[in-house]
C-alpha cells in the first residue's frame, strides 16, 4: 500500500512537472509570436494565376511583387520588411474565399486582390469579418465596395481602378464627342456583373447625349459563336457597337463581326486589354477598335517610364494595366502604413479611407466615400495591332 | 430575306459541327447503349493534335485532320478497352459513372500536360477568305466546315450500309448474343465502332479550331453537350437522326439568336428540345422497330 501511495504521488508530482513545463512553453511562444509579426509586413497576395482570366491575375502578382522588392529594396516600411504571401484564386470566387481564409490564418495586414468583380465578391465575407483591408487591383463593378442592399460602403473592401460607370460613361461621350456616332449597338457579356455594369452606364451617357440605341444583346461567357447576333446587329447598321466583355470572347466576337463585313468602330472596357486580342482576331479586324482603360505603357509620364523600365528589367516583358494597378495597390497600402505610422490591419484600413492625392502610377488618386479612386481614365485605339493612347478624359 | 439567308448559312455551318459531334454520341449509344460522356473530350484531344501536327511539324490542314483522326481512333480503341469493357456487363450506371470519369480525366491531364491558358490556332494553316454573293457573306471555312461534315457523314453511312463491318456493327446493335452466335466478334466490332465514333469527334475537333480559332482544354463540354443534346432530338442511336439533330439545334439557336434575343438561346433551344421529346419521347427519327447502329 505504502509503496503504491508513493508511486501515486511520484506520478502527480510528475504531471505536474511535465504541465507547468508545457505551461511555460506556452508563454514563451505567445511572447515570440509578436517578435516574429515585427520581422516582416505579411502582406497577402489572392490572384488568378490560373483559369479563365489567369493572364490578368499574374500580371498583377508580377506588378505587386515588383513594388515589394523595391519598397524592401530601400529599407522598408516602418523599418520592416513587407513579404508577399502569393496564392492562386484559380478564377474562381468560391476558391478565392478559401484562399482569403487561409491568407487570414496567415495573419496578413492587408489582401491584393483578387482581380475581377465577381472573385473579389466572394472574398470580401472573409476580408469583412477579420477587419482585414482588401484592396483590388481592378475590380470595376459598382457593388464590389457598397452594399447595394443598404447603400452602406464596405469598411475593408478598397480599389485603385475606377468604377464601371465611370468605363461605361466614357465610352460613350468618346462615342458620341470623338467619334461622332449617332446609333449604337451593344453586344454586352450578360454571364458577368462587369459586362452588364458597363453596357447599362454607356445606355444611360449614350441616351444622355442625344444617341439612339439600335439593338441590345447578350452573351455569356464561354460562347464561340456571334455570327447570329452580328447578323442581327448588322442590319440594323449602327455607328457604334459596344462590346463590354473579356477578351476570350470579344477576340473571335471582332473577328467574326469583321469577317461578316461590319466596318463600324467598336469599343469596350478594360477586360479587352489582353495579347490574346491580336493573336485571336488579328490587326486588321481590330482597326478602328478601342477600349477604356486605367494606364497605358507608352504613357511619358516620368513616374510611368520608371515603373515601365523596372518591369521590363525584371520581367523582360511590357507591363499591362493589370500589372499597374498591381504596383498601385502596393504603393497605396505602404503609404497607408505610412500614414497610420502601424502595421495593424485596422489602422491600415482608416489611413486607407483617407488617402489623397496619391501618386501612383495610373495616376493621381483620391480615395473618396465610397472606397473609389477619384482619376483620370485613356482611351485606347488598336491600330494594326498596337495599342496606343488616343486620348485622355477626366472625370 | 438576305439577312434571314445568312443566318441559315451561320446556323448550317454551327449543326455540321455539332452532327459530326453527335454521331459519335449516336453510334456508340446504338451499339453498347452506354452514353460516352468523354466524346466531346476527344474531340478536344483532336483540336490539340491538330494544333501541334500543324505548330510542330508544319503540316497542312488536311493532313493535321488525318492525323487527329487516326490518333483520336487509337484513343478511342483505348478507352473502350481499358474504362468500358471490363463494365460491359455490369449495371449502365456504373458504366455511365465510368464514362463521366474518363471525360474528367481528359479534360484535367490535358490541363496539367498542356497548361489550362487557350491556344490560338494558327491561322496560317487556313487563311480567311469571304465570298460575296449578293449581298450574303460566305466564308471559306464555313464552306469547309460544311463540306467535310456532310462528306464524313456520307463515307460513314456507306461503311455502315455497304461494308461488312458495318453489316457486323447493325448485327451486334439489333442484338448482341444473337451475332456472337453468328460468328461475328462482338469485341472486334465495338472497336471499331469506337475507333470510327472517335475519329469523327476529332476531325470536328480541328474544324472548331479552324472556324472558332481558339481551343482550350475544357472546350469539349459545351459542344459535347448540345451534340448529345443533338443526338436525343433526333432519336438516339440513329445515324440519320443524329444528322438531323445536329442540324436544327444549330439552326435552332442561330434563329433564336437572330430573331429573338440572344439573352435566351440556349433557354429556347433546350425547351423546344423538351417539348419535342414530350411529343415523341423517342426522338424526331424514333421508331420502336427502327434499325440501330
Amino acid at each position: 500500500m505504502i509503496i503504491k501511495r508513493n508511486k501515486m504521488l511520484a506520478l502527480l508530482l510528475a504531471m505536474m512537472l511535465m504541465m507547468s513545463i508545457v505551461a511555460g512553453c506556452g508563454g514563451q511562444a505567445e511572447e515570440e509570436q509578436p517578435a516574429a509579426d515585427t520581422a516582416t509586413i505579411p502582406v497577402g497576395i489572392n490572384v488568378e494565376l490560373s483559369g479563365a482570366v489567369a493572364s490578368y491575375g499574374s500580371n498583377a502578382r508580377d506588378g505587386a511583387v515588383l513594388a515589394i522588392e523595391e519598397i524592401n529594396a530601400a529599407g522598408g516600411v516602418l523599418g520592416q520588411q513587407l513579404e508577399a504571401l502569393e496564392r492562386d484564386c484559380k478564377s474562381t470566387a468560391d476558391e478565392a474565399l478559401s484562399v482569403s481564409a487561409a491568407l487570414a490564418g496567415e495573419n496578413i495586414v492587408a489582401q491584393i486582390g483578387p482581380l475581377t468583380s465577381g472573385n473579389v465578391a466572394g472574398s470580401t465575407p472573409i476580408m469583412m469579418e477579420n477587419k482585414i483591408p482588401l484592396i483590388a487591383p481592378a475590380a470595376t463593378a459598382a457593388n464590389v465596395t457598397v452594399d447595394e442592399k443598404t447603400g452602406e460602403t464596405r469598411e475593408y473592401i478598397f480599389r485603385v481602378c475606377f468604377i464601371d460607370p465611370f468605363q461605361g460613361t466614357l465610352m460613350a461621350q468618346f462615342a458620341a464627342d470623338n467619334l461622332q456616332a449617332k446609333t449604337a449597338a451593344i453586344y454586352a457579356d450578360t454571364s458577368s456583373d462587369y459586362g452588364k455594369g458597363l453596357a447599362e452606364y454607356f445606355k444611360e451617357t449614350f441616351t444622355e447625349k442625344g444617341g439612339t440605341i439600335v439593338a441590345e444583346e447578350g452573351f455569356v461567357s464561354g460562347d464561340r459563336d456571334f455570327n447570329a447576333t452580328l447578323t442581327k446587329i448588322r442590319g440594323t447598321n449602327p455607328d457604334f457597337i459596344y462590346v463590354p466583355g473579356y477578351y476570350q470572347e470579344v477576340a473571335p466576337l471582332i473577328k467574326q463581326a469583321r469577317e461578316l463585313g461590319i466596318t463600324a468602330p467598336m469599343g469596350g472596357g478594360d477586360g479587352w486589354d489582353s495579347p490574346d486580342m491580336v493573336s485571336v482576331a488579328g490587326g486588321d479586324a481590330l482597326n478602328s477598335t478601342y477600349f477604356t482603360n486605367h494606364y497605358s505603357s507608352q504613357d511619358t509620364d516620368p513616374k510611368v517610364v520608371a515603373f515601365v523600365e523596372a518591369f521590363k528589367s525584371k520581367y523582360n516583358k511590357e507591363p499591362d494595366a493589370f500589372a499597374a494597378l498591381g504596383y498601385d495597390c502596393v504603393q497605396l497600402l505602404v503609404q497607408a502604413i505610412k500614414d497610420a505610422n502601424s502595421a495593424e490591419p485596422v489602422k491600415i484600413t482608416e489611413a486607407l479611407a483617407s488617402i489623397t492625392d496619391f501618386e501612383g502610377v495610373t495616376g493621381k488618386m483620391t480615395i473618396d466615400e465610397q472606397h473609389n479612386p477619384v482619376k483620370a481614365g485613356v482611351i485606347i485605339e488598336f491600330k494594326d495591332g498596337v495599342q496606343t493612347v488616343n486620348t485622355r478624359i477626366q472625370p | 430575306m438576305l439577312e434571314f439567308s445568312q443566318q441559315i448559312v451561320n446556323g448550317l455551318s454551327l449543326g455540321a459541327i455539332y452532327a459530326l459531334i453527335a454521331l459519335g454520341y449516336t453510334m456508340v449509344y446504338g451499339i453498347i447503349k452506354l452514353i460516352n460522356f468523354a466524346h466531346g473530350d476527344v474531340m478536344m484531344v483532336g483540336a490539340y493534335v491538330g494544333f501541334f501536327s500543324i505548330t510542330m511539324l508544319g503540316t497542312n490542314i488536311v493532313v493535321a485532320m488525318l492525323a487527329a483522326m487516326l490518333l483520336c481512333a487509337l484513343l478511342g480503341v483505348l478507352i473502350e478497352k481499358v474504362a468500358y469493357r471490363p463494365l460491359r456487363n455490369s449495371t449502365r450506371i456504373a458504366a455511365l459513372i465510368t464514362a463521366i470519369g474518363v471525360s474528367l480525366f481528359l479534360e484535367y491531364i490535358t490541363v496539367v500536360v498542356l497548361g489550362p491558358a487557350q491556344r490560338v490556332f494558327p491561322q496560317s494553316a487556313f487563311p480567311i477568305k469571304a465570298y460575296n454573293l449578293a449581298g450574303l457573306t460566305i466564308l471559306n471555312k464555313q464552306i469547309f466546315v460544311f463540306v467535310s461534315a456532310v462528306l464524313l457523314m456520307l463515307i460513314l453511312q456507306y461503311i455502315i450500309k455497304r461494308t461488312k463491318t458495318g453489316k457486323a456493327m447493325r448485327a451486334v446493335s439489333l442484338d448482341m448474343e444473337a451475332a456472337v452466335l453468328m460468328g461475328i466478334s462482338v469485341d472486334k466490332t465495338i472497336s471499331v465502332t469506337f475507333a470510327i465514333g472517335s475519329a469523327l469527334a476529332a476531325a470536328a475537333g480541328v474544324m472548331i479550331g479552324v472556324y472558332y480559332q481558339t481551343i482550350n482544354p475544357l472546350m469539349g463540354i459545351i459542344p459535347g453537350l448540345k451534340a448529345f443534346v443533338a443526338a436525343v432530338l433526333g432519336g438516339i442511336g440513329l445515324i440519320p437522326g443524329a444528322m438531323v439533330g445536329g442540324f436544327v439545334m444549330g439552326l435552332l439557336e442561330t434563329m433564336v439568336s437572330g430573331y429573338g434575343s440572344s439573352l435566351y438561346r440556349d433557354a429556347v433551344a433546350f425547351g423546344v428540345l423538351i417539348i419535342i421529346l414530350l411529343i415523341r419521347p423517342t426522338g424526331l427519327f424514333g421508331k420502336n422497330t427502327g434499325e440501330k447502329v
